[in-house]
Formats: structure tokens, C-alpha cells, sequence
């Protein structure tokens, strides 16, 4: 993974210096909430319902076990004794004392690690997927260039102000774990004609009040161009994107007004300019960053050990959680493990210190101590010998972390919702845990079958409801919590945004409704091989309609 | 209000005048961009020097072919959150190569003076008197800088691979 040279850690404590002044500047009342706010948000940190929140940066989902440590150290001194996984794969703190936050940032620091641009109207954490440089259906490690922008737009001068917030995601696979049309820009590895790699760029996706699918405005970019062309688009939307109000000034506002077409034209115009000027990307560079990111010293294995094989055989629990929470590898030998943060009952994404402990100490002894975090809000780990899958899932399950639902009913993705964040209209933690105990039975999750379902607390839709194949949505009607449900969201390479299925549902009908909407799936599916989301296109939301409000 | 050129606070010999006034003959004014269009023929033959206002929606481009009769231009931050000035700024620099003053005037704060630098404004009408005498520290807290920009500061980028090539011999 990458580490840190002399000026990234320079840069970093100089930041640090930087924000306890200022943090001493608020405390001595030199400085207004009002006028310490900007500063705080570019070092992530939050003003919530209860306490200051601490975001801090997971640059595409990669850490190392002293990293994770350090987090779990972090969570235990600073705050609760624990911490919440993101949709970003980032982590959130909800408990620090803004005196302290400075020596938590010195803490980051020490282990590589920083807050900065995880909030505010700049270019934000850049994401990528969570299998990158072990996917089988890879191009290259999108982390080389996630790596490349991250350093790019770290405190860029031109780019610190921008109307809103500006997300980019990254994938070097066929298959989208990064939801790349759910972006600002969205940027998937593929080769020309030619066979040479390079990249295609979609720009305008979004979630929020607006929900986008974004449009493809350049089919292949060689890589030497990669900057300069996301310098373009930044400059055309820090230009022309909109500030009067701030539910339009996403770029894909600016997109979907200007027409993709014409919007292209923009960035083209701009980039003719930019082209082959001081932001060309250099092979040296690529070379240098893709040394980083070499692959671990691999054992050479076979695939399906002896070992698993008799243990799949003889462990049924075990088998289960191989087909939902491990993926293959593209080593011989290896798998993908995926460790659930959605145990039943529990609140999505949250990691207590023991558990971020516990990871770590597995990630160091099977993974070559390294760990991914997920934007399903889950925990991989990339390196695992076959082999030893047994071995790790038997300590995943004394530190309740096997829970067999990757992908299932009770992996679910959820906003911190009411409980905490000052932007929520409805809870979003409560629904989550209700409907993860209606789905408790494992074997009932992995009869119904592959299915995304997603729960934000309000429109800013944190919790990816618009993409969720089943979505909820908290609303406030006259002081009460309502939910809407949509249907037909996903966020993979097919992605399409959800449609409401029809009136709210009050607090205590959810888990009836959704029960009510997977229950006409399995009466209607073909065969238990077309999973909820095809069944639904399939059939479309009349039936569910009628299973839902018929009888009201 | 305090104008830091050069690292100082120095006397501002610069006067805006606004769109409804009337221009003295002598000083040195700055005037709107569409004020000069307007009154072109007039500014142009003036004996006092000439600086031009640009708002945030205009571009660059607009007073391109007249920039050599320039000796400020100046940029409006309406609120510190609004950041198109930047980009008017390294467009005036990098594309279009005016070598005169770029001021930036408005909600002007200290933690935004480093970014304004570096793309390429080099006089600030700073409201506070405090932030101003902070000039100096504010623009050289941070001594890594990760991209290009209008200012002649090395990237890491420059920096790693000069350290590279080094080694190599």
C-alpha cells in the first residue's frame, strides 16, 4: 500500500500545526463558530446534534493493522470506545472534545493518516473498490490512480471553494463495487482498440434530493491525461456551476442544464488547453506510485485446498459464509474474505474498538496486514490463504464478525440518521436494527437471496437510499417520522436509481412492508437463481403495489 | 482597510471607482469591466493608469485583448465560500499571461490567503487588521504543495522525481 515519504509526513504535521492554532484561536474566542466552521470542515470536522464529529480519511478504503489499531486507540482514549464506518469508506468519530481533536489528528499522523477533505465544498476523499489488486476481472489497481488524484487535490488552490462538495470513485474492474455512476466523476479502467489502458469518464451522478445516473462524456482517455482532464472539469463546473442555491449546485445540476453534449464540448475546450502542459502524467510517476501498490509476496498455492474442502463438508454454517462473505482471488490459492459490521440487531458500520483490534490482529496474521473498508460499510480482508479460511472464520465468529450476509437482507446500508446527525428528519439506526431482526435467520436471508437495502434519514441520502434495491427514505410529516420505500435501486455497473413504490409507511409498519415486498418476490421469482432486483424488473412495482396497499 | 503587496502592508495608490462615478483624470482608478467597455475610447486616453474590475461571472477572455493596458486587475470574493475568483486568476496568469497586479478584494481571510498565492493574486485587500499583520505566517504554514498552480513553488511531484534522478547517477 502507499506510504508515506518525508513530504507527505511533513505536509501532514504542518497541517496539524496549522489546525491546533487555529483550534487555540476558536477556544481563546479570537475566532467566531461562524468564522472557525470553514476551517474545521477542511479538517473534517463536524458540528452535530449532540458533539463535535471527527470524519477521518480512508483514502479509497485501504488499511494497514497499525492503522486500524491506531483507529481502535483513538476510539477507546477519544471517544466512546468506538467508531462508525462510512458509505465513503471512511471513518466517523461521534463523541470528541474539540480540544482534543488536535492531538487526534497528531495520532493520525503518526500512523499516516489525516482528516483532511472529508468535508466541505471541496474534492473529497476519493473512493475506489474495495477488491482492488485482487479482482479477477481487473484491469489494473485503480488504487495507483486513486493515489495519483488524492495527491492531486490535496489542498488544491483552484479547487478548495467549489459550489458544493465534488466526489470521484475509481475502478480498474468490469464488475462495479465502487458505484462510479453514482459520482461527480466517475472513472472505470478499460482498454481501446488499440489495447492499451486508459479510461472512461462519467461525470454528473449523484444521490441527494436529485438522483442522477451519470453520463459517459469521454470514452477513452489515454493515462498521461488524467489530471489535466479532471482539471478541466473542475474548472468548467467551479466556473459555471450554479451558487444561488445549494440543492442545484452539484455538477450535475450543471450537466443535466447544459446537456451532457454541450457540457463535453466545455471540458473538451478546456482540456485542449491543459493537454500535455504540466500536468501530464509521466510514466515515471505512474511507475513510482504503482510500486506502492506491488502485490504482497504470494505463497504459491493451488485453489481448493484439501483443508477447505473438508471443512466446507463438514461445517455447514461454514459453507454458508464461504458462498456469501468470501470472493475469489485472482491468485491461486487465495480468497477475499469479507468481514459483516452488520451482525443482527446491530447499527450498520459501527466497529467497537475491540472489534477494530480484532481485525487488525487478522488482518496481520492472514492478510498480509492489510484491510479494505467497504462502501456497504463492511470490512475485507484481501489476502487470505484457502487453506486457512477456516481457522479465520472460526475467530471471525467468537468476535461476532461472521455473520453470512455480504450482499443479503442484513447487510444493510445506513446513515447515522436522527440519533445523530444535525441534517436528519427520521431515524435511520432504529429501522436498520428492526429490520435486521425481522431477517435474523441466516438460512432465510440466503433463501431470499442476493439483495441490497439501503436506509438513509433524510433526502441528503447518505445511506445510498436511492440505489438500495429496496430503499427507505425518513421523512418528517408534522413532526412525525414517515418512511418512503422505493424499489429497483442499484448501484452496480447497472446502475439506476429506485422508484417509489407509493405512500410512507409510519415508523412501526416498516418491517411489515419490506417483510410484505420479499415475500411477493418469492412467490413471483422465476426460480431461485433471478435474484429480487431482475424479479423487479421483471414484473415491475404493480404486484408490490397491490401486496402493500391493498388491504388499506 | 489594509493592502498587503510584496509581504507589507503598503499605501494602496489604487482607487476603485464605482459604475455611477466619475473618474478623476490623474489617479490611478480601477473601474468595472463593463464600465470599461462602456467608456473605452475616454479610459484609453486618460493620463492616470487604468485597472479593471472583473465580477466573478466574467471572464478572463472578455478583457483578454486589453490586459496590456492593465496595471491591476482586480478579483471580488462576494463571500470567502465563493472560489471562482481562482480560477479567473491562474486563467489571467497561465492562458493569458498578464504580468501586472492581481488583487483579490472582498471577503478576503486569512486561512484563504495561501490559496489565492498560489493561483497567482499578489495583492489583498484584507478586512482585518489582524489577518494582514499574519500575511506572513498564513501564506508559509504549508511547505508541500501536491500540484502545479500559478505560482513558482516546487510540487513533491518535481521535487521526488529531481531526488530520483539523483540517486541514479
Amino acid at each position: 500500500m502507499y506510504r508515506y515519504d518525508e513530504f507527505d509526513h511533513g505536509f501532514v504535521k504542518e497541517r496539524v500545526v496549522q489546525f491546533r492554532d487555529q483550534v487555540q484561536r476558536r477556544l481563546d474566542g479570537e475566532l467566531s463558530e461562524d468564522e472557525f466552521k470553514p476551517i474545521r470542515l477542511m479538517n473534517g470536522l463536524y458540528l452535530q446534534l449532540h458533539a463535535y464529529m471527527l470524519r477521518v480519511a480512508i483514502p479509497y478504503g485501504t488499511l494497514s493493522s497499525v492503522q486500524m489499531r491506531r483507529l481502535a486507540h483513538i476510539a477507546r482514549k477519544y471517544d466512546k470506545g468506538y467508531g462508525h464506518f462510512t458509505t465513503r469508506q471512511n471513518i466517523q468519530y461521534n463523541w470528541p472534545k474539540l480540544v482534543d481533536t488536535p492531538d487526534i489528528l497528531d495520532e493520525l499522523a503518526e500512523v499516516e493518516m489525516h482528516a483532511l477533505q472529508t468535508s466541505g465544498n471541496c474534492i473529497r476523499n476519493v473512493t475506489s473498490d474495495q477488491y482492488a489488486g485482487v479482482a479477477a476481472d481487473e484491469i489494473e489497481d485503480p488504487r495507483i490512480y486513486a493515489e495519483i488524484i488524492r495527491q492531486w487535490s490535496t489542498l488544491h488552490p483552484e479547487f478548495t471553494f467549489l459550489p458544493r462538495k465534488f466526489k470521484i470513485a475509481v475502478t480498474g474492474a468490469e464488475t462495479d463495487r465502487a458505484a462510479v455512476k453514482l459520482h461527480d466523476i466517475g472513472i472505470a479502467m478499460l482498454r481501446n482498440a488499440a489495447g492499451e489502458p486508459g479510461f472512461r469518464i462519467d461525470v454528473g451522478g449523484g444521490m441527494g434530493r436529485t438522483p442522477i445516473v451519470a453520463v459517459t462524456i469521454r470514452e477513452f482517455l489515454p493515462k498521461r491525461d488524467l489530471l489535466a482532464y479532471l482539471e478541466a472539469i473542475l474548472r468548467v463546473y467551479n466556473t459555471l456551476g450554479r451558487r444561488d442555491n445549494i440543492y442545484k449546485a452539484r455538477i450535475k445540476i450543471l450537466v443535466q442544464s447544459e446537456g451532457a453534449e454541450r457540457f463535453a464540448e466545455l471540458v473538451e475546450e478546456e482540456f485542449a488547453h491543459l493537454k500535455g502542459g504540466p500536468l501530464a502524467l509521466p510514466q515515471a510517476e505512474i511507475d513510482r506510485i504503482r510500486a506502492y501498490f506491488a502485490p504482497p509476496s504470494y505463497r504459491a498455492l493451488e485453489d481448493e485446498p484439501r483443508e477447505l474442502a473438508r471443512a466446507r463438508d463438514a461445517d455447514e454454517e461454514f459453507a454458508a459464509w464461504l458462498r456469501t462473505n468470501v470472493a475469489p482471488h485472482k491468485q491461486a490459492g487465495y480468497a477475499i474474505v469479507n468481514v459483516s459490521l452488520k451482525p443482527v440487531g446491530g447499527i450498520p458500520g459501527d466497529a467497537s474498538a475491540e472489534e477494530m483490534d480484532a481485525v487488525a490482529d487478522l488482518a496481520e496474521r492472514y492478510s498480509f496486514g492489510e484491510i479494505r473498508v467497504t462502501h456497504e460499510q463492511n470490512l475485507t480482508l484481501p489476502y487470505v490463504e484457502q487453506k486457512e479460511l477456516y481457522e479465520l472464520w472460526l475467530t471471525l465468529k467468537i468476535h461476532g464478525l461472521a455473520t453470512a450476509n455480504i450482499g443479503h437482507a442484513g447487510d444493510i446500508i445506513a446513515c447515522p440518521g436522527l440519533d445523530y446527525c444535525a441534517l436528519a428528519n427520521a431515524r435511520s439506526i432504529p429501522v436498520a436494527q428492526e429490520i435486521s431482526e425481522r431477517f435474523a435467520d441466516i438460512r432465510r436471508q440466503h433463501d431470499i437471496g442476493r439483495m441490497t437495502l439501503n436506509i438513509s434519514g433524510c433526502i441528503n441520502a447518505c445511506g445510498h437510499h436511492h440505489v438500495g434495491n429496496i430503499g427507505i427514505l425518513g421523512v418528517d410529516k408534522n413532526g412525525e417520522e414517515f418512511y418512503q420505500i422505493t424499489l429497483g435501486g442499484r448501484a452496480d455497473e447497472k446502475a439506476a436509481v429506485g422508484r417509489i413504490v407509493g405512500p410512507a409507511f409510519s415508523f412501526d409498519e416498516v418491517p411489515d412492508a419490506v417483510e410484505k415486498i420479499v415475500e411477493t418476490y418469492l412467490e413471483l421469482r422465476e426460480d431461485d437463481e433471478e435474484s429480487f432486483v431482475d424479479a423487479y424488473a421483471r414484473l415491475g412495482a404493480d404486484p408490490f403495489k397491490e401486496a402493500l396497499y391493498a388491504a388499506r | 482597510m489594509p493592502l498587503v503587496k510584496d509581504k507589507q502592508i503598503i499605501e494602496d495608490r489604487w482607487t476603485h471607482v464605482a459604475d455611477g462615478e466619475d473618474i478623476p483624470t490623474d489617479t490611478a482608478v480601477i473601474v468595472s469591466a463593463d464600465r470599461w467597455r462602456a467608456d473605452r475610447e475616454s479610459l484609453v486616453h486618460r493620463n492616470g493608469e487604468t485597472g479593471v474590475r472583473l465580477r466573478n461571472d466574467q471572464s478572463p477572455e472578455d478583457v483578454a485583448e486589453d490586459l496590456h493596458r492593465f496595471g491591476v486587475v482586480a478579483l471580488e470574493f462576494p463571500a470567502f465560500k465563493d472560489g471562482r475568483a481562482y480560477t479567473q486568476a491562474r486563467l489571467l496568469r497561465e492562458r493569458y499571461r498578464f504580468d501586472g497586479e492581481i488583487r483579490a478584494f472582498g471577503d478576503v481571510l486569512r486561512d484563504q490567503l495561501l490559496f489565492m498565492q498560489r493561483c497567482g493574486i499578489d495583492a489583498f485587500e484584507i478586512r482585518k487588521q489582524a489577518d494582514a499583520e499574519a500575511f506572513e505566517t498564513a501564506v508559509n504554514e504549508i511547505s508541500v504543495f501536491y500540484q502545479p498552480a500559478a505560482d513558482d513553488r516546487r510540487t513533491v511531484t518535481a521535487l521526488r522525481h529531481r531526488a530520483l534522478a539523483s540517486w541514479a547517477y
